[in-house]
């Protein structure tokens, strides 16, 4: 590596931090300001109405401190921000374990299922969008069209429920939810045990993430076969066959590329839903108890680290950009 | 068509091309745009398809390599060396013996070196010789074959789009608008190439919107308007306005800056809005009701032309006549 190149990699890696750390600060913002302006009161939420009536005033102060009400919220999200970055994510105040712990436990629950899921719509969106892009116009088209219609308007936890009704109740083929079996010691949980538990809300994430994938990549193809390029390949007597292999997956593999680590964040997204129909201890569902129970420090952990996933796919995204782009990488070159 | 009595490379009779369209919401309709087109070429030759852009040339083209799109409805005859050239031939010969040349570098694959795409992939001894060959006698140095088309300047794109067009040794090159954004003199030079190859006994059908850079370099200058040929004309007959034929052709004449830059009135019809009868009519100073019914081509003096007034025009001056005589006998 020459020392220009050295320079402009050190650059590149300071003007992505530095823009990490503004879009970080944006986020934790935004969620800091949406939680303070819930209409959820915090004591009702977590503690009850009826207990709360029969506690004194100064045990209801005690509460009010604990959760939070007490100081004003700019205060509060100073006091978050300069803590977190010590490096300290605070202290979850429903789950009352380290905010770190809790998003370390949650994720590696999660990770196995948004990696099934993100492979599955990304493989199949892919292929099943350039089938249709081929064949456009043909029945095949039509089919995968009309299915990637079909599920992109299907609200993801609706086929939720629908698959656990059907491989769970019905055909009992699958466990209904959670992560583990129930009843068994974490020590004696297999991995086929946890791969089993993960298959139902993975799939049912891949699926929903397929439609999109796939209409954009049909979409790509299309102008792929009807560049000028592709005009010029079969003027030259090149086959269908050749010009998809030679000219097709070649130009749509960037794009392609681009999709499947924009699509990181519906994933995500998504297995906030799913996971809360499954009963799937993951990240999504953390989020959601975390949400509704006013637990401050243990939302804007996860939205920072599931917005720092996001950014980092994205950022991958565009490292490969420069490997597999001639455009891009000899343009750095010369 | 002519009296030209060599043999033909490529011959195109009642070409007639149209789209399927939907026309608000459900409704069909048929959009003729190359309507009875007849155009041919000889051994040795370089014949101008001249119209203005946007008018549908490049369809023929397509039309000429099978790669019309699905929607499109063909009709006519396409002769090639003489032996009938039919959907099947056009995808046996299209690369080969029919080679296409683009225009630009958006024909080239941006993310395959040109010299891959020069040799369609192949990897082989003879390919590589072949291709090296070609460069070389274009002047693209040993570098070019590694590059990206985006690495490549307009001028080499060009050479390398010839290249890949040579590289199966074709008899006839179809040239869609090879000289886009350059000069008059530049074109020429670029043109020097598809001379050379002509002359080695080949043809080319050069499709253009540029009148004077057709007059530079062709032989022959097939006159496109409303999806048609209204004329085909030795180069030679534009040396004065009354050896032309058409009087469209006519107008382009008069239109061109050394003969007073005269703009003529009116447009050209889009297709789905030509005319009845003669395409040129609502434009014509000489239009009248004769004029509404279908238009014949005819054999004048070594062309063709589709105007009934023509004959008129020509017995006029004897010199003329004398002059078709001897083409005729020639």
């Amino acid at each position: 590596m020459n020392k220009k190149l050295k320079l402009r990699t050190v650059k590149w890696i300071g003007k992505n931090l530095i823009r990490m750390f503004l879009l970080l600060t944006a986020v934790s913002i935004v969620t800091f300001v949406l939680v303070n302006r819930s209409p959820l009161n915090p004591l009702q939420e977590n503690v009850g109405q009826t207990l709360l009536g029969s506690m004194s005033a100064e045990q209801i102060e005690k509460l009010e401190t604990y959760w939070g009400m007490k100081e004003p919220p700019v205060q509060r999200y100073l006091n978050w921000a300069r803590d977190f970055l010590r490096g300290d994510m605070g202290v979850s105040l429903l789950y009352r374990q380290p905010v770190s712990h809790v998003i370390a436990v949650k994720l590696s629950n999660s990770f196995l299922l948004l990696l099934i899921a993100w492979l599955l719509s990304g493989i199949f969106g892919f292929f099943l969008g350039i089938l249709a892009g081929i064949f456009r116009g043909t029945w095949i088209d039509r089919i995968i069209r009309g299915y990637s219609v079909l599920i992109a308007s299907t609200p993801a936890f609706w086929l939720a429920l629908l698959f656990l009704l059907v491989f769970a109740v019905w055909l009992k083929v699958l466990p209904i939810g959670f992560s583990v079996p129930i009843g068994v010691e974490a020590t004696g949980v297999t991995v086929l045990e946890r791969l089993r538990h993960a298959i139902l809300p993975a799939v049912t994430l891949g699926i929903t993430g397929i439609s999109n994938i796939t209409l954009h990549t049909r979409e790509k193809m299309i102008d792929v076969l009807e560049s000028d390029y592709v005009l010029f390949a079969k003027a030259r007597g090149e086959r269908m066959r050749t010009i998809v292999v030679r000219h097709g997956f070649r130009n749509i593999l960037l794009p392609a590329m681009t999709l499947q680590f924009a699509a990181i964040s519906e994933i995500i997204g998504g297995s906030v839903l799913v996971e809360q129909v499954f009963s799937y201890p993951g990240l999504g569902q953390a989020a959601v108890t975390a949400g509704m129970g006013s637990d401050v420090p243990l939302l804007m952990g996860i939205t920072i680290v599931t917005a720092a996933i996001v950014f980092l796919g994205n950022s991958i995204a565009n490292i490969l950009y420069g490997f597999i782009d001639p455009r891009m990488r000899e343009g750095e070159r010369r | 068509m002519s009296c030209l009595n060599k043999f033909h490379i490529l011959e195109i009779n009642h070409l007639s091309i149209s789209f399927q369209q939907y026309k608000s919401g459900t409704r069909q309709r048929n959009l003729p745009v190359i309507s009875n087109l007849n155009v041919s070429v000889h051994e040795g030759e370089i014949v101008a398809v001249v119209g203005a852009s946007g008018s549908g040339k490049s369809l023929l083209a397509h039309a000429i390599l099978g790669l019309l799109p699905s929607n499109a409805h063909q009709e006519g005859e396409f002769f090639f060396l003489e032996k009938i050239l039919d959907e099947k031939r056009k995808k046996k010969v299209r690369g080969k013996e029919i080679a296409f040349v683009p225009q630009s570098v958006n024909y080239l694959d941006p993310l395959i070196k040109v010299g891959s795409q020069v040799r369609n992939g192949r990897k082989s001894k003879e390919a590589k010789d072949r291709q090296r060959e070609l460069f070389q006698k274009y002047g693209l140095g040993n570098q070019t074959e590694v590059r990206y088309p985006f690495e490549c300047s307009g001028g080499m794109i060009r050479k390398i789009l010839l290249s890949a067009a040579l590289m199966e040794y074709p008899r006839l090159l179809i040239a869609d608008e090879p000289t886009p954004g350059m000069d008059l003199e530049t074109a020429k030079k670029a043109m020097e190439d598809f001379r050379r190859f002509a002359d080695r006994g080949n043809g080319v059908l050069l499709i253009t919107h540029d009148i004077e850079l057709a007059l530079e370099v062709a032989d022959r200058i097939a006159v496109f308007y409303a999806g048609t040929t209204v004329e085909e004309a030795l180069v030679e007959d534009f040396s004065s306005e009354e050896r032309l034929r058409h009087p469209y052709t006519k107008a382009l004449w008069r239109a061109m800056p050394k003969h007073g830059f005269e703009v003529m009135e009116g447009h050209q019809p889009y297709a789905g809005q030509w005319p009845k009868g003669c395409v040129f009519g609502p434009r014509c100073p000489k239009f009248g009701p004769e004029c509404e019914t279908e238009i014949p081509e005819r054999v004048v003096r070594c062309g063709t032309v589709r105007c009934i007034r023509c004959k008129e025009d020509i017995s006029s001056n004897h010199h003329e006549k004398r002059e078709a005589h001897r083409h005729v006998g020639g």
